[in-house]
């Protein structure tokens, strides 16, 4: 190789090294002057399942996986995010699409019902619309007993309706596919109507039987909200007779457990020290407490 | 005969040099990513997505090699002059069109049996590191063979494609070809749309027109059967004889039309 082609060479890669650093840099400077644009709202373009099924021109299934990957994204945003008003109201049409663009979507179903029946502020707090996609779900597969199961949970759980709950899981056992719990279950949930004990043998069995990881944990988390739910019925008329007492509710768990009422700070399943509002007394689950909040306040 | 096989030869062998095989690389690694990817960002569900992504990227680059390939196959031939050579021989031009039209068709399938093998190796590695009690979740196998079928139809497309493509180039520009080849496409995903216009408002003589393009254009949704065989559903053989069939009727009807269109063109 000549001294002249050496040369050029050097200097082919002297400037590849110079531009590619002034590239960067220039992008920095960009970066740093200017504020990427954020829209306030978040727009759905295409808001018809209908037209979206025609739009993907055949790649329904791989599109339905976006659109859930889409809807979960959602709501886990939506949920964490500091806004005062968290808006979910996208979580149903995005869950729509999926169905729709893959109509056999099992945990599309399963799953979006519990997000959209999942109170506020931790999610939309929608049962109707939890019901509406289970009802789409089961006209999809009408043997599918589990959305049975969980359109009877979303009944009892969130409506607080055990009879209609009763009735779903009545409709579901008489699938030649469902387990054979499935009718005592409908029975003890009439009779024991709005008794923990009815949720607790509800939730038991879908952290059992749970397809998916995310509900087990969801099962678990709340099995361990009714263990606090029966705590603080418990810790409740311990508050209440030391206002009897001292006219005053405690400013703390520590003044309780000075006075000898209980051992020591009573602490959730999770280890967090339940909340005393000092001004009414009332026992409940801390705000920082994943188990934070439990459904009878709701 | 001999003659058919000598261009398909040749197609195949173009297509290689072309650099096709850099769209296998292409899906491996998407594969790959996609399997270590989506396992972070979805809840469950991480094979289905896999299963579904695999098949619709096999079906994508092969729509658009199809497309692409396809178009320029007799176009090429004429740029460069070539044709007068190969016509001076002891050819005919429909063994010409057949052999163009049987290599590209060859290079796919090749294409797609490697896919297919990048695609289970990816799904075996999946279900390998994935623990018995979520396997349970899924609604088939990650190997399941039945995902072969998808494949097998991806396939019956892409002779309509490539049919498509060698049609058009035989009497259009590369571009329009091109234009036209994916119009038919859309059209073959809508066509079940066309069939049903009345429920859209349309007048009775709309309505009509609709029907009679529904017959006329090939009908490709019955070829994706990729929703059912990743949810373990069945798809029967004889669903995948008729619509093949069906398809391969009009991939006749396409070759047929583009030797006589290639016969009547002169090149003297």
């Amino acid at each position: 190789m000549s001294t002249q082609s050496r040369r050029r060479r050097a200097l082919h890669w002297i400037a590849f090294v110079v531009l590619l650093v002034g590239a960067i840099g220039t992008q920095t400077v960009i970066n740093g002057a200017f504020q990427r644009f954020t829209p306030t709202q978040e727009v759905q373009w295409v808001r018809s399942p209908g037209v979206m099924r025609r739009l993907v021109l055949g790649f329904d299934s791989v599109a339905a996986d976006i659109y859930w990957i889409r809807a979960v994204q959602y709501y886990g945003a939506t949920k964490l995010a500091k806004a005062e008003n968290k808006d979910y109201s996208f979580l149903f049409p995005l869950l729509d699409i999926t169905t729709t663009l893959d109509p056999r979507f099992n945990i599309a179903y399963r799953f979006g019902a519990i997000l959209l029946s999942e109170g506020y502020p931790n999610g939309p707090g929608r049962p109707d619309e939890a019901i509406a996609l289970l009802e789409k779900g089961i006209r999809e597969a009408p043997t599918k007993w589990e959305y049975y199961l969980d359109a009877g949970f979303v009944h009892y759980w969130w409506r607080r309706d055990p009879r209609a709950a009763a009735d779903w899981f009545l409709r579901g056992s008489k699938l030649s596919t469902a387990p054979n719990w499935l009718q005592p279950l409908a029975a003890s949930v009439l009779a024991e109507g709005g008794d923990q004990l009815a949720a607790r043998v509800l939730w038991t069995q879908l952290a059992q039987t749970a397809e998916q990881d995310w509900m087990r944990r969801t099962a678990r988390t709340r099995l361990q909200q009714l263990d606090a739910e029966a705590v603080i019925e418990q810790l409740q008329p311990i508050v209440n007779s030391f206002y009897d007492k001292t006219s005053r509710f405690p400013m703390g768990w520590e003044e309780i457990v000075r006075a000898g009422l209980v051992r020591g700070i009573p602490l959730d399943p999770t280890g967090v020290p339940y909340s005393l509002d000092p001004v009414s007394g009332a026992v409940d689950v801390a705000k920082d407490s994943s188990l934070y909040p439990l459904r009878r306040g709701l | 005969m001999s003659a058919v096989l000598i261009v398909a030869r040749g197609v195949f062998k173009d297509s290689i040099r072309d650099r096709v095989p850099y769209n296998l690389l292409f899906f491996a690694v998407l594969m790959m990513a996609a399997s270590f990817l989506l396992a972070q960002l979805t809840a469950g569900q991480d094979v289905k997505i896999i299963k579904d992504l695999g098949l619709a990227a096999a079906s994508l680059m092969g729509v658009l090699i199809a497309i692409f390939i396809g178009i320029g196959l007799v176009a090429k031939e004429v740029d460069r002059r070539s044709i007068y050579s190969l016509l001076s021989k002891p050819i005919t031009r429909s063994q010409f069109i057949l052999g163009k039209y049987l290599g590209l068709v060859l290079t796919l399938v090749a294409n797609l049996t490697v896919m297919a093998i990048a695609y289970y190796v990816v799904l075996a590695y999946l279900d390998w590191h994935t623990p018995a009690n979520v396997k349970l979740g899924w609604e088939a196998a990650a190997t399941d063979p039945m995902l072969l079928k998808a494949f097998a139809l991806i396939g019956v497309e892409l002779m309509l494609v490539t049919a498509l493509a060698l049609f058009f180039s035989t009497f259009s520009s590369t571009f329009l070809s091109a234009a036209l080849t994916i119009a038919i496409y859309v059209i073959g995903h809508f066509n079940e749309d066309l069939r049903s216009l009345e429920s859209f408002g349309a007048s009775p003589a709309l309505a009509m027109l609709g029907r009679g393009l529904y017959y006329a254009f090939p009908n490709l949704a019955p070829l994706n059967v990729t929703a059912a065989v990743v949810h373990g559903q069945a798809v029967s053989v004889q669903h995948m004889l008729l619509a093949s069939g069906s398809i391969g009727l009009y991939v006749a009807v396409l070759l047929v039309a583009s030797t006589l269109i290639f016969e009547r063109r002169d090149f003297k």
